[in-house]
């Protein structure tokens, strides 16, 4: 049964101010199962981060359809979703990653978790012990549990931002290079909490560069060069 | 998603002025932005239609002179709008389009239902009352009367909003920019609104304070769940505080959608030069 399925999706830039349409994706299409983790593999500039972007909604995608299958809603295409629907599963169903941390300023990490569980509905009391427990799980040393993330590390920012995402408890959860400016040992950690995300049963769309890290985690992959779907890494080339 | 929305907002116009057939286009070509050059009046806001939905911070962004304010306060009844319809869906008004209420009836609304934050906050506080006495007024006006009640509130909202209770009968003349808006905030919250605007409550103010009035506005709309229309031209506040945003030029609505879309792929040119610009 698939979660997602992505048909004939389209994505072009329109730059007013410069006459000119950047095209970004063409006629993209595949689909993943629900516990499945599909990586994205392209060269820089093909369009990945496009992708996982319109199915967030914050690229608004010009043709096509990606039909989304919710707890909440049914069967719904991400596309002509409300914002109000959109916002509904972005708070519940659907998480985004990426190696940025954005969040607001002179909020201390343990708050931020706390708070991705209130915007939910959960109770104070929840939030707190659901929090601690996220940030214990991603190993986040507790003595940084109290402080402002913008002098953490780019591993700790990364586990604070999985740890966000990831306490809501999503059923989709798009991954977008979040490993990117992390050394090797900080990845493979990444790797593991991946490895017990899917344990959970969460679906995941993944950008990752290295082939390597993807490899034996992965269940599908998408090509963009190819643009068609396969089961394993074999023949995929990052270099295009 | 079959949600009510709380506040209904259709064709809101307001023009300063009489117009005339020359202004009555919007293409005209005697029209400079939102000025008629031939009659001389100011199309300030121009059939704007929007839904607020309950617990979400709507956010309004915009260049000097789009009409944020102006809006804004044709909500809140301070000035009559020229043309349109507000629908409110609270107790005993739902079905009405307020703006034709009787005063008592927008009165009650004012002291009831919503709490505004001004942009300057000579226009939200009796500089010269005691800050307690400025949040009494608001408890007053909506009926009110037990002054022990009133004052423990106001000490608790003046708590909440990082005032230090030793000075709660101090005069707001005599506080920071930053503190005068926290005192509005706290003010405008006396009689836990369902309904808050807030305009350009964070401009002028260092970012230090900034980054503390956003955080009390995040806090008050994370415990509260109360409505707000946040109204600003910093876009950096608009991505904190709101999900959901619209773009305003010239009086009209060019743009609305997720406020990470409008920043990420805006659709509008104007939208566009304001987003890069920042880049
Ligand atoms: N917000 C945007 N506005 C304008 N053009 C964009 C935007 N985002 C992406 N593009 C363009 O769309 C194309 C695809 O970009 P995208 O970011 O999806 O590539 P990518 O495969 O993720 O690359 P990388 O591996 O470098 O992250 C590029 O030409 C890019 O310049
Ligand atoms: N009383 C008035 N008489 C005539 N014109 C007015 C009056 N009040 C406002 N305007 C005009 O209406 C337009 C909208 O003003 P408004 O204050 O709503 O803008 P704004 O978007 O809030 O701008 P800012 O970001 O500078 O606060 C402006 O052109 C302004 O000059
Ligand atoms: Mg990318
Ligand atoms: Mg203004
Ligand atoms: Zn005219």
């Amino acid at each position: 049964m698939s979660i997602l399925e992505v048909n004939g999706l389209g994505k072009a830039f329109t730059i007013h101010h410069l006459n000119k349409t950047i095209p970004a994706v063409d006629e993209i299409q595949f689909s993943i199962n629900a516990g499945e983790f599909l990586g994205i593999m392209g060269k820089s500039g093909s369009g990945k981060s496009t992708i996982l972007k319109s199915i967030y909604r914050t690229y608004l995608p010009d043709a096509g359809q990606i039909m989304y299958d919710s707890n909440q809603f049914g069967n719904i295409d991400l596309i002509q979703a409300s914002e109000r629907e959109i916002i509904f599963l972005r708070k519940n169903e659907i998480g985004y990653v990426s190696q940025f941390l954005n969040v607001m300023p002179r909020t201390t990490c343990r708050e931020l978790v706390q708070n991705a569980l209130l915007e939910m509905g959960e109770t104070r009391e929840t939030a707190r012990i659901e929090a601690e427990k996220a940030l214990t799980h991603f190993e986040m040393d507790s003595s940084l549990w109290n402080s402002y993330p913008n002098t953490f590390s780019g591993g700790e920012k990364l586990r604070l931002n999985i740890a966000m995402a990831t306490v809501k408890k999503p059923r989709l959860l798009l991954l977008d290079e979040p490993t990117a400016s992390l050394d090797q040992q900080s990845k493979w950690k990444v790797r593991e909490i991946i490895e017990k995300l899917k344990e959970q049963g969460t679906t995941l769309v993944g950008i990752f560069h290295d082939i390597e890290f993807m490899e034996g985690l992965c269940d599908k992959v998408f090509d963009m060069k190819t643009n068609e779907m396969s089961v394993s890494l074999e023949g995929v080339t990052h270099e295009g | 998603m079959s949600e009510t929305p709380i506040v209904q907002v259709r064709h809101l116009q307001k023009q300063f002025g009489a117009g005339c057939p020359h202004c009555l286009d919007k293409e005209s070509v005697y029209l400079e932005k939102n000025y008629c050059t031939s009659c001389g009046t100011v199309h300030a806001v121009r059939d704007v239609s929007f839904d607020l939905y309950p617990g979400e911070v709507l956010g309004i962004v915009g260049e000097s002179g789009s009409g944020k304010s102006t809006m804004l306060q044709g909500l809140y009844f301070d000035g009559d709008m020229t043309a349109g319809e507000v629908y409110i869906n609270q107790p005993g008004l739902a079905g009405h389009n307020v703006l034709t209420l009787s005063s008592q009836q927008k009165r009650y609304i004012r002291n009831n239902v919503y709490g505004m934050v001004y942009q300057n906050p000579v226009h939200g506080l009796k500089m010269n009352f005691s800050s307690i006495g400025n949040i009494a007024e608001k408890m007053i006006a909506a009926g009110n009367r037990h002054v022990g009640s009133m004052e423990k509130r106001g000490e608790e909202l003046l708590k909440n909003v990082h005032i230090p209770l030793r000075r709660r009968k101090e005069e707001p003349q005599n506080f920071s920019g930053g503190m005068q808006q926290r005192v509005q905030i706290a003010k405008a919250l006396s009689n836990n609104p369902p309904i808050l605007f807030l305009d350009e409550v964070t401009t002028g103010l260092d970012l230090s304070v900034q980054a503390s009035v956003l955080d009390l506005i995040k806090q008050i709309q994370r415990e509260l769940q109360i409505s707000m229309v946040v109204v600003s031209h910093d876009l950096a506040v608009i991505r904190m505080l709101a999900d959901r945003s619209i773009v305003m030029l010239n009086g009209e609505i060019i743009e609305n959608g997720l406020t990470d879309q409008i920043l990420e792929d805006p659709q509008h040119e104007y939208t566009q030069q304001l987003v890069y610009s920042l880049l």
